[in-house]
């Protein structure tokens, strides 16, 4: 096995052994990257001085024996995440020469446990989008088939990862933009509970639902990055002070004294293409032999969650894209005298078409005269939402179900259609809407050889238990197989 | 049903976005599309409910309120698109 194939796991315990040293690890990850990355297009900026700098600093660590979990692990971050004196773009051309002046918490976390910052993903301008189609700067594609979107928003991330060039990857998750892509690449993918970890210096795109989550090539290596990323922050007063467990502890034989709750509206939904269907049910089957008990469970108000998360998500982020006025950072059109109209065309001219569809449906949803019919609306619905999952859990432990209703699909797909792209988002955005933490590992192929990922949710905070269902399911199954890029 | 031309432009005023005609036509089909799909929410019953704004349960978030350093003038202004004396550079207001 070549160095870039290892995951976290297996490398931090050849680093340890001194099989290999971190610099000779970053060099076959950037080595990989220069190797296919002309095909995928996952990154949009590779620092490479950057890389074998902290490589080269993770081996004295290492050489003096007090190495941290994450010492010497190559890692690739979605670019809406800010890295100090790297630049950040948020894939739009407002914020093509931003060079953020901090870290991000999660990223001083990271480079506090240690982590090598190879390189920033690409993704939907704003992390809008599904399919890293709407990136200002390029179109990202599956590692399983060229011509297939990687999912998105964090298709970047999710590509990379299947690529082989990151070990591991920090996306974010808004409706399922850490779990669609993850599913459509074929790698593990976490939606963290809401607050279990900060959001300071992630670029905010709707902050009732925004949540930083980590991709990996097994659960295990997304459970150690959860552990680094993890807990209070007094720069976000929403990173919650709940104890933060060892997720990588994970106990129990088999998944005995677990109950999965499954709502079979989900498998026979209209839009659920077959050989997901097949390849969840199979799922299903196999979480049972391991001793799981499956029962019914009912969440009605899930046909409502993309038309409440349309208003909710585009009304948030018409308020917080209020930033981008080429005051202080971003695009200005130094052309305009007037200041309103500086205002105006540097944010026409620095934003892009899905951005600006979203800001100008949440700012019509906000507007005088129609705030109750839509956002007020969209709020009790979400308390619906909330109270079908509130219940199911009084008598299930976690939830199954798809990811996505169809694999990947070919590039252009749904560029003219946005409404067709925010429906594919129906299995995982109440996840958001309610806060819960959600995961998706892979669960099989579709006849083309596409991968299909299985969601697993669980009650807030709870990811211990969403860790030990997937990594048992994830030894059981045996999903194998590397993309041929 | 396509919302009005109207509509779009004044709703694309207060967001300070400029649109063509060609963006116009575009966005009032495209949003009249998304526009009627959410209308589907009328279809729930939610008389007397509380709206929920946020998933999460913490309320009131304390901090000790604890003087500590800020960024220096010149690095918070380095992304500045223009600067001058210290501080961000907009076109003249009065």
């Amino acid at each position: 096995m070549t160095l870039h194939e290892l995951t976290i796991e297996q490398a931090a315990r050849g680093l340890r052994k001194k099989e290999f040293s971190a610099k000779e690890l970053t060099q076959a990850v950037l080595d990989r990257i220069d190797a296919v990355d002309a095909r995928v297009q996952a990154y949009l900026t590779v620092d490479r001085e950057g890389a074998m700098a902290q490589a080269e600093a993770a081996d004295q660590r290492l050489e003096k024996g007090n190495a941290m979990p994450l010492t010497g692990i190559p890692m690739g971050i979605k670019d809406l995440i800010c890295t100090k004196g790297l630049r950040t773009t948020c894939a739009s051309k407002t914020l093509e020469n931003f060079v953020p002046p901090y870290d991000a918490t999660v990223i001083r976390r990271l480079k506090d446990a240690g982590a090598v910052i190879v390189g920033k993903h690409n993704m939907d301008e704003f992390a809008m989008g599904a399919t890293t189609e709407h990136s200002a700067f390029k179109i990202t594609r599956n590692p399983w088939n060229l011509d297939r979107i990687p999912g998105g928003s964090s298709g970047g991330s999710a590509a990379a990862v299947a690529a082989d060039m990151c070990l591991g990857a920090l996306g974010s998750d808004t409706g399922g933009s850490i779990r669609q892509p993850a599913s459509h690449c074929g790698v593990v993918g976490v939606k963290p509970t809401y607050g279990r970890v900060s959001r300071f210096g992630a670029a905010a795109f709707a902050s009732s639902l925004d949540q930083i989550g980590p991709l990996g090539k097994t659960v295990m290596d997304c459970a150690i990055l959860l552990n680094a990323i993890s807990g209070p922050d007094p720069k976000d007063s929403t990173a919650s002070p709940s104890p933060v467990p060892d997720f990588t502890q994970i106990t129990g034989e088999g998944l005995s004294g677990i109950t999965i709750g499954v709502d079979r509206a989900f498998m026979t939904a209209g839009g659920l293409d077959p050989q997901v269907r097949t390849a969840i049910s199979n799922a299903i089957g196999t979480i049972e032999s391991l001793g799981a008990r499956c029962v019914d469970i009912s969440l009605p108000h899930t046909q409502y969650a993309v038309a409440a998360y349309c208003v909710i998500a585009s009304s948030e982020a018409s308020s917080n894209l209020a930033r981008y006025d080429g005051v202080r950072y971003g695009f200005r059109d130094k052309e305009q005298t007037d200041l309103l109209e500086m205002y105006t065309q540097s944010r026409s001219k620095g934003l892009g078409p899905e951005v600006r569809r979203r800001i100008i449906l949440g700012t019509y949803a906000l507007s005088a005269g129609y705030y109750d019919a839509y956002y007020g609306k969209a709020s009790q619905v979400r308390t619906l939402i909330q109270n079908d999952f509130e219940k199911a859990f009084e008598v299930c432990d976690a939830i199954v179900s798809p990811v996505a209703p169809t694999p990947a699909y070919p590039i252009g797909d749904t560029i003219e259609n946005p409404l067709s792209m925010y429906l594919l988002d129906l299995f995982t955005l109440s996840a958001n809407l309610s806060g819960i933490p959600g995961i998706s590992v892979p669960c099989g192929f579709s006849d083309d050889h596409m991968p299909v990922g299985l969601q697993i949710m669980c009650r807030h905070f709870d990811e211990s238990t969403l860790f030990r269902i997937a990594r048992q399911f994830e030894q059981q199954a045996g999903i194998t197989g590397k993309p041929a890029i | 049903m396509k919302t009005s031309k109207e509509i779009v432009l004044k709703v694309a005023r207060l967001a300070r976005l400029d649109m063509d005609e060609a963006d116009v036509d575009l966005f009032s089909s495209q949003l009249g599309t998304i526009l009627d799909y959410v209308d589907t929410l009328n279809q729930v019953d939610t008389t007397g409910l509380v709206a929920t704004s946020h998933a999460t349960t913490t309320t009131n978030a304390f901090r000790e309120d604890e003087e500590i350093p800020s960024l220096n003038l010149d690095i918070a202004l380095a992304n500045a698109p223009e600067k001058d004396d210290g501080a961000f550079l907009v076109p003249k207001v009065i």
